[in-house]
């Protein structure tokens, strides 16, 4: 009796790290990363405090979505991304077009930084945007209108108003043609759109148009008579640009705040000669549907569990000899907000690459996640890659690769004998035989 | 060893005495070879010299470790990324094997060496038996006290020893030694046409395959000296049996060594011996001919083969030309076409040509690495033709084709050298023979006329003249006994009859040879001095020119010793701060079998500018590169000095590198006159990479010039790490920008120099707001 109450605690403590051992392993196990691709923290930097509430909307939406959404002025002298190397929020909303500098240690290579270390950032510019904004839009791949007065005018597929404006409040319906960044839901309504337009560079492969504007729309100063041709002009204005940088930070660059803003979520639209009034512009769908992407609750892969290993084998090889036939599985699995989904395509390739790629194969799906197939080994030696190189549009790009020596044979793995050698050896052996008896009949035969 | 060195057939105390006595010498000859190579251990440290060694350590490791089949179906995955290297197949592994042979034999003895101590006193070891190879080699040819005074020569000729000091783990450590064996066991055969000497000889010839290269030179050589006999009437059943068996055995053993495989049938290089074995049996037949008919007969036969063979002969030869015609390179390798046709390489085969050691060495590398033996040689060649013996003429026509050979490629100086010293050995033991003879000769005409019997002087291990001859005569009937079974022994008359009739002409002969005593005695201290400078300057050679880990590099400066260490430590940085999988571009050393595509991209990068580089680098999967850079510390052999053979190379493959844009008026420079492509290519960047911020001006002290581009910027590269003495920079390849720029249109400059939280308040109003 004396001993046991010294003794059972030993014993808890004892299965406690066993439990909390093998609970950790199965665990690992199961799935390397169970958890979401992005946290839920946002900054949200305004020039003024009124957008709060003027664009209580698209916050709201934000917030219904769990993000924890953390209002700033921009000149806030307390505002910082980051505490040393921890960063402090997951992504940064800059509802501040005018800001000519920001307050507290944020500065635009602090913003820079923040996205090249894998976080995301909406910007919305607007007609009196400060060099700042249009600096930060421009490192990240967008160049919007150098004429600081210049609006993006349409003259036909202006929005119907009760006055006759100067036509910058316009409608565009023009959305690029991806489900995986606007949803699947078709967006019925056009978006009402009043602000500054950019341009990207076509050359530019990571950026890319999410709302552009009608072949009608030019940008330039509507107050002014037009002396000279608009340097922006037709669909090659973008009004919504999205940019996925190398890393996978995403970033939202829009030439209009006011789009976010509730009158615009809640007027009704009617596109300039079209008959049907929509009671609700596309502005909330479209907005909230792309905050999605950009945040991360959608179009994000993950690879895990690269496995190769030999035709009828489990154990994954060192080294793999030429000619051998192998298995190559990796799991792909698709962040769908809530949970990790098996990701289903029938578009990824795996490559055998030294150099240049041996073998391309498209890997087959099942619906669990396992993409796999199966090939020969090329007839070279040499130190092989197994590549996969998923560049899709509105997914993480997966760049995985595998390093694997492809050996020559061993000195007895060739055939012992081959049948069209039998002539010589036939040969070399009655060479042998008939050497033997020459030998013999010339030293015996007298 | 003992046993053949001591002649001990006469019986007399005198040989007994000899033998011994060139037995001790023979020893002491062995402990000098071993320890004049042991400088670089005592002076640095016991480590393996350059980058082939450890090449060749880390092959014996894995030996050592794994046990040879594993060895031979290496396939090395971490060289010649990414085609990775069968180390079995393209390796000579007798190297290897000696030093793993070695290795496990002292560890069986319960002698607990690591293996590296084993690779470092290798060549040394190895360096001893070549002494002794060459005292066998050169008594066969003109007696033991030759014999000796070769071993002595050879034991410390600065050319071997630079390739086998403590340390040269290198092929050429044993090669050498294998080499000289498997001459003296062919001209032993032919001295004795035992079989059984055959046979030895097949198997060292085995040997020198699995160790070098350059055993063609034994497979060429050989079959010219056998040729050369029986062009002058020395056709003998000895020299039958010297030849055939090495021939067959030998090519059979040849094609056992995965790295020849084939060739040894295949490629030209052995094409020579195969013809001379042809030719011999045609000979054979047609002596064993003569031998069975009348002499009319044979006449009406000799027109008879004559016609017929002719024709088969153009027959022969035709297809043998159109077989070769056919091959790309005419069935040649580049280097040994390099050998034949000098300028061979530097016209076609830039990547042979740019091996420093490939080149034409100069004149003063002879003296450097010979020294006085080159004074002797010729004494040595006119010794061996008094008179000639088929052993001799074995060895005049090495050093022949020797000194040919060393003067296309700097390299093979290694296979002069043991030429050298041979002759040298003669012409020193013949012209001491000649001295001390005639002083004696003097000494006796004046005190006693009695004969030659009782001298016991010192020098007699030096036999004179006529003594020597009395003692190959003795030798030569001793040694041949075996040879009589094989009905040969019309040479044996011919010599027993010159000996029969010795000593009535021999006085007389002496009195002609005799020279006054007091030149004999100045030139016998002529030939002491001759030979003390010698080994001076064998002993500074090994000291101070040939003993530097090339690893750790030295100067002297007027403040002391300057050590430098770099390479050491790049390769400590690169094994503490890169991954195991990282790959590592380097055009530093270049190996002997390269892979032409790979190095000729990489070559390609660094004459390439910055970006078309990066893109280069980036599809091999490279991360870092490393450059060699001297102009600092004038280290001559650095990587700008080799850009050019670079870029020849490159040239070779991407015929858009044009070699001219990277000379201004034919020259080679970097200064301000250099050409923009000069000034645009990866190697100048990465060579030159801050180097102003040394001296401020950017003087280089290996090109003794200014740089022409000073201040510049990498965009794609990134100096991770540069050594104290900046011989070696490494380099890191960026990573793809994470985001693209746009068009930055406006503000440029405030974009890179504002960036601080300090925004400039000149940042530009809207005049419009």
């Amino acid at each position: 009796m004396s001993a046991s109450p010294s003794f059972s605690p030993l014993v808890l403590l004892l299965i406690t790290l066993i439990t909390l051992f093998s609970s950790a392993f199965f665990a690992a196990a199961a799935s390397p990363s169970l958890s979401p691709p992005r946290g839920k923290k946002i900054l949200v930097l305004l020039d003024d405090i009124a957008v709060k509430s003027s664009h209580s909307l698209y916050f709201s939406s934000l917030s219904s979505r769990g993000y924890d959404l953390d209002f700033k002025l921009s000149g806030d002298p307390s505002a910082s991304l980051r505490h040393y190397s921890h960063y402090l929020y997951d992504g940064l909303v800059l509802f501040c077009p005018s800001t000519e500098r920001f307050g507290g240690s944020i500065d635009q290579a602090a913003i820079l930084d923040f996205v090249d270390s894998g976080h995301d950032l909406i910007i919305a510019a607007d007609a009196n945007a400060s060099d700042l904004i249009k600096e930060i839009a421009t490192e990240c791949g967008v160049d919007f209108d150098e004429d600081p007065s210049a609006m993006v005018v349409d003259h036909l597929s202006y929005a119907v108003s009760e006055y006759e404006g100067d036509h910058t409040l316009i409608v565009a319906n023009d959305f690029i043609q991806a489900d995986i960044i606007l949803g699947n839901k078709k967006i019925e309504a056009p978006v009402l759109f009043q602000g500054i337009g950019h341009s990207i560079n076509p050359a530019n492969s990571l950026v890319f148009k999410v709302l552009s504007a009608s072949h009608a729309a030019y940008s330039a100063n509507p107050n002014a008579k037009l002396s000279a041709p608009p340097s922006l002009s037709g669909s090659a204005i973008s009004l919504v640009s999205v940019m996925q940088a190398r890393n996978n930070a995403r970033v939202l660059i829009s030439g209009s705040l006011s789009m976010f803003s509730n009158r615009f979520f809640r007027s009704s639209v009617q596109q300039y000669g079209a008959t049907i009034r929509h009671q609700k512009a596309g502005n909330e769908q479209f907005l909230t549907e792309i905050s999605k992407w950009i945040f991360h609750e959608r179009g994000h892969l993950q690879a895990m569990n690269v496995r190769h290993n030999k035709a009828g084998e489990v154990d994954e090889p060192p080294m793999y000899r030429i000619n051998d036939d192998l298995e190559y599985s990796v799991e792909i699995y698709e962040w769908s907000g809530t949970s990790w989904e098996p990701y289903v395509a029938n578009d990824v390739q795996v490559q055998f690459y030294m150099m240049s790629p041996y073998v391309l194969k498209t890997l087959s799906a099942d619906k669990k996640g396992v993409f796999s197939t199966s090939f020969k080994v090329p007839d070279v030696y040499g130190v092989f890659q197994f590549k996969v190189e998923y560049q899709k549009l509105g997914y993480t790009g997966l760049s995985l690769s595998k390093q694997i020596p492809v050996r020559p044979f061993r000195h007895n793995e060739y055939e012992r004998f081959i049948p069209t050698a039998y002539p010589y050896y036939g040969a070399a052996f009655s060479m042998m035989a008939g050497f033997f008896l020459f030998t013999f009949v010339h030293l015996y035969n007298k | 060893m003992m046993t053949s060195g001591s002649p001990a057939a006469g019986g007399s105390l005198r040989h007994a005495f000899g033998g011994v006595l060139s037995f001790f010498i023979l020893v002491l000859i062995g402990v000098l070879a071993f320890s004049i190579r042991l400088f670089s251990v005592i002076k640095y440290e016991s480590v393996i010299h350059e980058f082939d060694p450890y090449f060749n350590y880390r092959v014996t490791q894995f030996l050592t470790k794994k046990g040879i089949y594993d060895f031979w179906n290496w396939f090395d995955d971490r060289t010649w990324y990414p085609l990775g290297r069968v180390i079995g197949g393209t390796v000579y592994p007798g190297l290897t094997l000696t030093a793993g042979t070695m290795w496990w034999l002292a560890n069986s003895l319960n002698i607990p060496l690591s293996v590296e101590t084993v690779c470092v006193f290798t060549a040394p070891i190895f360096s001893a038996f070549a002494s002794w190879a060459a005292y066998l080699l050169t008594k066969e040819v003109k007696g033991p006290g030759a014999g000796l005074t070769a071993a002595a020569l050879l034991a410390m000729v600065p050319s071997y020893i630079s390739r086998s000091v403590a340390g040269s783990y290198d092929n050429e450590a044993v090669a050498i030694f294998a080499l000289v064996n498997t001459f003296y066991l062919y001209v032993k055969t032919l001295n004795t046409g035992s079989l059984f000497y055959a046979t030895l000889n097949a198997i060292s010839y085995f040997y020198m395959v699995c160790s070098w290269g350059g055993y063609t030179f034994i497979i060429n050589l050989i079959p010219m000296h056998v040729l050369l006999c029986i062009v002058t009437g020395r056709y003998s059943s000895r020299l039958y049996i010297a030849y055939a068996p090495l021939v067959v055995l030998g090519t059979l053993l040849a094609a056992l060594v995965p790295v020849v495989g084939f060739n040894a049938v295949m490629t030209s290089e052995h094409f020579a011996s195969f013809l001379v074995f042809i030719i011999l049996h045609v000979v054979a037949l047609v002596h064993y001919i003569k031998g069975i008919l009348s002499p009319r007969m044979f006449k009406v036969a000799v027109t008879l083969v004559l016609s017929v063979g002719i024709v088969l002969c153009f027959a022969a030869v035709a297809i043998l030309i159109a077989v070769v015609a056919a091959s790309p390179t005419k069935g040649w390798s580049g280097r040994s076409l390099s050998l034949l046709d000098p300028t061979y390489a530097s016209k076609y085969i830039p990547i042979i040509a740019s091996v420093s050691e490939h080149q034409p060495p100069t004149w003063p590398s002879y003296f450097m690495d010979i020294n006085v033996l080159a004074f002797l040689v010729p004494a040595g060649i006119i010794a061996c033709f008094l008179p000639l013996s088929d052993a001799s003429s074995f060895a005049v026509l090495y050093i022949v084709t020797s000194v040919y050979f060393s003067g296309v490629m700097v390299r093979l100086m290694l296979v002069l050298a043991p030429a050298a010293c041979i002759m040298s050995g003669i012409a020193l033991s013949e012209a001491f023979g000649a001295l001390t003879g005639s002083i004696k000769f003097q000494l006796l005409a004046s005190s006693d006329p009695q004969d030659n019997a009782g001298d016991a002087t010192p020098v007699s291990v030096l036999p004179e003249n006529g003594k020597a001859k009395i003692d190959k005569a003795e030798e030569t009937t001793k040694e041949r006994g075996p040879s009589k079974k094989n009905k040969k022994k019309e040479k044996d008359v011919v010599e027993k009859a010159s000996v029969s009739h010795r000593p009535e002409n021999r006085r007389a002969e002496k009195k002609l040879r005799a020279l006054p005593i007091e030149s004999s005695v100045m030139g016998i201290l002529l030939l002491v001095l001759l030979g003390a400078f010698y080994v001076i300057h064998c002993v500074w050679a090994a000291a101070e020119a040939y003993s530097a880990p090339s690893i750790v590099l030295t100067s002297r400066t007027h403040d002391g010793l300057h050590v430098f260490d770099d390479f050491r430590e790049a390769y400590a940085w690169l094994s503490h701060n890169t991954e195991v999988d990282d790959k590592v571009a380097s055009c530093y050393r270049r190996q002997q079998y390269l892979e032409q595509h790979t190095y000729c991209n990489c070559w390609y990068a660094m004459s390439s500018p910055e970006k078309a580089a990066w893109e280069i680098f980036n599809s091999l999967d490279v991360k870092y590169v490393f450059v060699i850079f001297g102009g600092l510390v004038g280290y001559p052999s650095d990587d700008i000095n080799k850009f050019l053979w670079m870029v020849r190379i490159g040239g070779g493959v991407f015929p858009h590198i044009k070699e001219p844009d990277y000379l201004r008026d034919g020259n080679y420079r970097i200064d301000s006159m250099a050409t923009p492509t000069m000034l645009n290519s990866l190697m100048y960047k990465l060579s030159y990479y801050r180097f102003v911020e040394t001296d401020g001006k950017g003087f280089d002290r290996v090109r003794r010039t200014e740089i022409g581009k000073k201040n510049f910027k990498l965009t794609h590269f990134e100096e991770v790490f540069t050594t104290h003495h900046w011989m070696v920079r490494i380099y890191k390849l960026k990573t793809p920008r994470n985001r693209i720029r746009g068009k930055a249109k406006k503000s440029k400059s405030k974009a890179t120099t504002s960036s601080g939280s300090t925004i400039s308040p000149k940042t530009k109003k809207n005049p419009w707001q």
